[in-house]
């Protein structure tokens, strides 16, 4: 078999506009999002925060929930405070006792809490509020019956066009509809605020005493610190981005269902922030586009090759194609780990002076 | 402080130990004429095991006090349980005057009371620098609704680097105060700790074993450090193992063993306090001695008592 046949069979305007529009995507901004706010638990203040997902389905279930039940007057931005509301008290309830012992015990209790909210909100006693195992299919204003989609993508939607509502705005390959760039657009700013607003904290005489928990929590308590308070301060705000996320990625899909909520997705979210760089200022938006990057270029190449006959049906068949790009992406982190183990954008001199 | 080169030998006041010391009743639990921290009825116990019994403890103000003790007396514990690292099943302290008994460890140190562990806790991966800063207290920006509002702490934090800056001169470690911690020998994180710890102006220091691991060289600085802290008017508490090193500073020294206290006095009395002899030095410098030693420490804790 010869490479020209190779060549011929990969389209590479395709492939490169569909990894690229992916990694730009609504989706990535949300992951960029979620991995910010672990950036804070996890990159500065240590807290091995397993259950970033509790979070984004606090954020996701609580805006739903003012939106379809129309509780506090309805209305997705009131949806939208009362999901971050409800993240703080998910914070709360994880942080009090949690946050006093040390912490493997908290990575314990946030991944308990992640799957108690999915499999709780799958009760069949909450499918007035919640949609049970079918989730909310299409969110709908219980007063108006304006879709959540509709209601994002074209009442609030400056980009919006009633003429023509089909319109795609963009060029070459990147080209998205007036919905998904409204949404890029809100979900790159919040990206952007979100881990300024983090940065300018940890350069503050707040964030130093948050490092120092991050090394020592003993040391910071021998020097007057009330570490249980900063981790509780640092808890409630990475978890109200990553509730932000939650929040971003269900008005893009205009649904929420439980399945959204696995542990699967904190892992990715996890993927995102160790690629990236840990403990840096733009490592989670590097991390998510060449998560959402290496994901969508090794599936669209698979099954152009796969499509077109060249890697036989026997071994991979357009089937696989979705389990392969993540045993690829299972390979990359793993080399990334080898030979760059602080990530993109992280320090190799602070990943190193970990070696004792 | 004693001059901005105070690490020089020369600028050092040579004091040796201090002579009001010698008022003090030298019997276990006795009463100092003017005492910053006053310990009664503490205790500890792992299991079956009493780690710390003590009756009573006074510790005088502005002067060097040595824990000293066989491996295994509950130095250690103590200083855990009086700083809150631990917590007592019995017993009440209290700190210039303020009731201290099982309050939370970072209030112990808001309160003047600060204290550096054995296995030194530099902060690695934060600059020399940003560990001292760390040590004062009462920041506005460690406040998060302050934080961002550089303007309202930005003064504050430039009195706190010169402080820091002005303590680093004085530890001859200013140099390095934009290296990452981790990459300090052990003896100069040490120094690092004690200094980080002199940021919040603590009335009374806890040092546990300050000298250990550290190579000889800077074992004499760090002494004249300890020292000056004292001339300053800092109280000093340490442990240490170094014989040398507590009957060369200290000016007053408290003998743990089995969790109690056995003996008090200055290092001239307690040196030839037998009590201590048989319980401590005898079992290291005198091998057949050993057996004498396990029979008078068991008839040891009814003297403490007395």
């Amino acid at each position: 078999m010869n490479t020209d046949v190779l060549f011929a069979a990969i389209d590479i305007n395709k492939l490169l506009g569909t990894t690229l529009r992916s990694s730009i995507n609504v989706q990535s901004a949300a992951f960029a999002l979620g991995a910010v706010g672990l950036n804070m638990h996890y990159g500065f203040t240590g807290l091995l925060n397993v259950g970033m997902v509790a979070f984004m389905a606090a954020g996701s279930y609580g805006m739903a929930m003012v939106f379809t039940q129309g509780f506090l007057g309805g209305g997705i931005l009131m949806g939208a405070l009362f999901g971050l509301i409800f993240a703080t008290v998910i914070a709360l309830l994880i942080g009090i006792p949690a946050l006093r012992l040390r912490g493997d015990y908290l990575a314990i209790v946030t991944i308990a809490i992640g799957e108690v909210m999915r499999i709780g909100f799958r009760s069949d006693k909450l499918l007035w509020l919640t949609g049970g195992p079918f989730g909310l299919p299409s969110i709908e204003d219980r007063g108006q019956g304006v879709s959540l989609a509709d209601r994002v993508g074209r009442d609030w939607n400056p980009l919006w066009d009633t003429d023509n509502p089909t319109k795609r705005l963009g060029f070459w390959e990147l080209t998205f509809d007036a919905k998904t760039i409204w949404l890029m657009i809100i979900g790159w700013t919040a990206v952007f605020l979100c881990s300024i607003f983090i940065w300018r904290l940890i350069q503050s005489p707040w964030g130093r005493v948050v490092k120092a928990i991050r090394e020592d929590e003993d040391a910071a308590r021998a020097l007057g610190k009330n570490v249980f308070s900063y981790k509780m301060q640092s808890l409630i705000i990475g978890g109200v981005i990553g509730a932000m996320a939650g929040i971003l990625r269900t008005w893009d899909t205009g649904f929420v269902e439980t399945q959204q909520f696995r542990p699967q997705t904190t892992f990715f979210i996890w993927t995102v922030l160790i690629l990236g760089g840990a403990a840096s200022k733009w490592g989670p938006v590097i991390g998510a586009f060449v998560f959402w990057f290496i994901l969508t270029i090794a599936e669209e190449a698979l099954r152009q090759v796969v499509d077109s006959g060249w890697i036989p049906e026997w071994f991979i068949d357009s089937s696989d194609v979705g389990r392969v790009r993540l045993i690829m992406m299972g390979l990359m982190l793993a080399a990334l780990m080898i030979w760059r183990p602080q990530g993109i954008l992280g320090k190799k001199e602070e990943a190193l002076l970990d070696v004792r | 402080m004693s001059g901005k080169f105070a690490a020089d030998k020369a600028d050092f006041p040579t004091s040796g130990p201090r002579v009001d010391v010698l008022g003090a009743d030298p019997r276990p639990g006795s009463s100092k004429p003017d005492s910053i921290l006053s310990v009664r009825g503490v205790s500890r116990s792992f299991g079956g095991l009493k780690a710390v019994d003590v009756e009573a403890l006074e510790v005088q103000r502005g002067v060097i006090t040595a824990f000293i003790g066989p491996n295994g007396a509950g130095k250690t514990t103590f200083f855990n349980l009086l700083t809150g690292f631990d917590e007592a099943d019995t017993g009440q302290w209290s700190f210039e005057g303020r009731e201290l008994s099982n309050k939370a460890s970072h209030l112990i140190a808001q309160d003047g009371m600060v204290r550096t562990f054995q296995l030194t806790k530099s902060l690695g991966k934060m600059t020399v620098m940003d560990n001292m800063l760390l040590g004062a207290p009462n920041q506005l920006g460690e406040r998060l609704s302050m934080s961002l509002l550089r303007g309202a702490w930005r003064k504050q934090e430039a009195a706190i680097r010169a402080k820091a800056e002005e303590l680093l001169q004085r530890f001859n470690m200013v140099h390095m105060q934009d290296e990452y911690a981790a990459t300090l020998s052990g003896g100069q994180r040490k120094l690092l700790e004690m200094a980080r710890a002199l940021m919040a102006d603590p009335a009374l220091i806890l040092l546990d074993e300050p000298m250990a691991g550290v190579n000889p060289a800077l074992v004499q600085s760090l002494l004249q450090h300890v020292e000056a802290l004292r001339d300053d008017g800092v109280s000093v508490l340490f442990i240490e193992h170094d014989m040398d090193v507590i009957m060369g500073i200290s000016d007053w020294i408290v003998v743990l063993a089995e969790g109690q206290i056995i003996a008090e006095g200055t290092p001239a009395q307690v040196s030839k306090n037998p009590v201590v002899i048989d319980a401590y030095l005898g079992t290291n410098t005198a091998a057949p001695a050993a057996d004498g030693a396990q029979a008078e420490s068991d008839v040891a804790p009814g003297e403490g008592n007395s």
